[in-house]
């Protein structure tokens, strides 16, 4: 009740606010300039609006997800709303698992509008609806999440700029985990394969929720990869929280 | 209803972390349904005293309790209404759905929601704006929907942080009205203030903090009791001549208002001498004034004394 409380005066929070329709409103135009784009192509046409459209859907995603998330706390704590909400009866947990369950609800919201248009597109443009990239949106929105979860972490320890730089970060690196474990496969001293293994396993695997370059090309991705994968996301997303949680529970606000 | 014991708070800040104590051991007690004006300058460690009870910060040292419960049993904010200094709202939110989230918080249903927001906006004179954006509001507004939001559980402990500071005259009697229909409802009041005028009228008890620590605690008349009568202010007419200089010159200033003039005396032998005088002389006393130390006199001492 009070986490639901919490998670929908985010919601309202984020959907009144301009920023979030300007982000809209420019990946609804990238959606459409794909159709553009793709009249440019000699045949593959469906190759060059999915793929843009996917990539799309996920860039803007991750700016809101940024963004916007590391607002959530940050906001709070520099309008010093949190007081009002803090004097509460409400455990601090509670108030951050609202405020992110909030910007989850406004991804899929986001994700929603977004995918009906990217079905649209395909439905009268190419008239065909492949599956599979149904499945590419689900883990993107799934990535999404972890970059949010990623945000609020950063948001509880640090200024909102700063926060911002970490998380972005976070999604290039997460990114390029499969380079740091091959790299750890080569080198040949031990402390640096050590480090490099941490970090790998210990950084989200971004590049795992990413089958758009196969649903582009139409090779088929298991149903226990997807199952797989998304398991793995919302473990990371809770062990995210657990730890900001741990952080938050600790802080002064002053 | 409040108390604390050595209630002590230390912060680190800048890059070489200085150590800078906001609360040097607090100790001091609010009872039940009594008005208690915590008063004291800027920095001196009011608004961390009310973080530490609201749970916003920790203290570094002591303990407190709050209805008989330590501060970190969060069930009792469930009897506790809190208004921050100079708060800020969610301003995208109206004035009635900030309410309804305010109820929310507490586990409020529905129904109870809505008719008590009714309720504390009409008491706050906010229902007219009910639908309007917290963002649209006035300062004096934000204020009133802060008092009611802090009253949406009907709670029996209220803690304002300095509920009538940026007020305009009109602003600070609303405020104090509110203060004062609580206290006859059986609430307890806890607010911090730097406004002393204000403080002289409503409040039971005060208590005053300077850097940090508790310099006198007592009611208004106990905190007062043990000043002398600073000056007294003697209008009298019908002296002239002679007398008049004497009158003068046993002054600490005059002013002439047409036949009449005001002298101040510095103490109560002096008025008794110039009152003879003035009879002597075949004059006429018009009003005769003791002034007794303020409140203000008292802080100003307080905040003045070294260490």
């Amino acid at each position: 009740m009070k986490v639901y409380a919490i998670a929908i005066n985010t919601f309202k929070e984020v959907i009144r606010d301009k920023i979030f329709y300007s982000l809209v409103f420019f990946a609804l135009l990238l959606l459409g300039a794909s159709m553009l784009l793709s009249t440019l192509t000699l045949g593959e046409r469906s190759k060059i609006i999915e793929d843009l459209s996917l990539s799309s859907i996920e860039i803007f995603g991750v700016i809101i997800s940024i963004f916007v998330g590391i607002g959530l706390v940050g906001k709070e704590l520099e309008k010093k709303t949190i007081y009002i909400i803090i004097s509460k009866p409400i455990k601090r947990w509670q108030f951050l698992l609202g405020k992110y369950l909030g910007l989850a609800l406004v991804l899929l919201s986001y994700i929603s509008v977004m995918t009906a248009c990217y079905m649209l597109e395909l439905k009268f443009y190419l008239n065909e609806l492949p599956w599979q990239t149904l499945m590419a949106v689900l883990l993107i929105y799934v990535e999404l999440l972890t970059v949010t979860a990623s945000a609020i972490l950063f948001s509880t320890f640090s200024t909102p700029t700063l926060s911002a730089s970490y998380a972005l970060a976070l999604y290039v690196i997460g990114h390029m985990t499969e380079d740091l474990r091959g790299l750890a496969a080569k080198t040949g001293q031990a402390g640096v394969k050590a480090v490099l293994n941490f970090v790998y396993y210990f950084l989200p695997n971004l590049e795992d929720f990413d089958i758009k370059a196969k649903t582009v090309h139409a090779i088929p991705v298991s149903a226990e990869y997807i199952l797989m994968s998304v398991s793995y996301g919302l473990m990371y997303v809770m062990a995210i929280l657990a730890l900001s949680v741990l952080i938050f529970q600790r802080r002064n606000f002053k | 209803m409040i108390r604390t014991e050595g209630l002590k708070m230390e912060f680190h800040v800048g890059f070489f972390r200085k150590r800078v104590v906001a609360l040097k051991g607090l100790t001091m007690e609010v009872k039940r349904g009594e008005v208690f004006g915590f008063l004291g300058p800027n920095g001196a460690g009011k608004t961390t005293t009310l973080k530490i009870l609201m749970g916003l910060v920790y203290p570094t040292g002591g303990a407190a309790w709050l209805m008989g419960r330590p501060i970190s049993d969060s069930s009792v904010k469930r009897n506790i209404g809190f208004l921050p200094e100079q708060p800020y709202f969610y301003d995208y939110l109206t004035a009635a759905e900030f309410m309804d989230l305010s109820g929310r918080l507490f586990g409020m249903r529905r129904k109870e929601r809505e008719a008590r927001a009714e309720e504390l906006l009409d008491m706050v004179g906010l229902s007219g704006a009910k639908n309007l954006q917290l963002r649209k509001f006035s300062k004096g507004m934000q204020q009133r929907i802060g008092i009611a939001q802090a009253l949406i559980n009907d709670p029996e402990l209220v803690v304002l942080d300095e509920p009538m500071s940026g007020l305009d005259p009109v602003g600070r009697k609303q405020v104090r009205d509110i203060i004062l229909g609580l206290k006859d409802k059986g609430k307890t009041i806890f607010f911090s203030t730097h406004i002393l005028p204000d403080v002289e009228v409503i409040c039971d008890r005060v208590g005053i903090l300077v850097r940090g620590e508790l310099r006198a605690m007592g009611t208004v008349d106990e905190l007062l009791s043990g000043t002398k009568v600073k000056s007294v202010e003697m209008t009298f007419a019908g002296v002239s001549g002679e007398n008049l200089s004497s009158l003068e010159r046993m002054a600490s200033g005059t002013v002439t208002r047409g036949s009449e003039t005001t002298a101040t005396f510095g103490d109560q032998e002096a008025a008794r001498a110039a009152k003879r005088l003035v009879f002597e002389s075949g004059g006429e006393i018009i009003s005769l004034i003791p002034h007794k130390s303020s409140l203000e006199d008292l802080f100003m001492e307080e905040v003045g004394k070294r260490k």
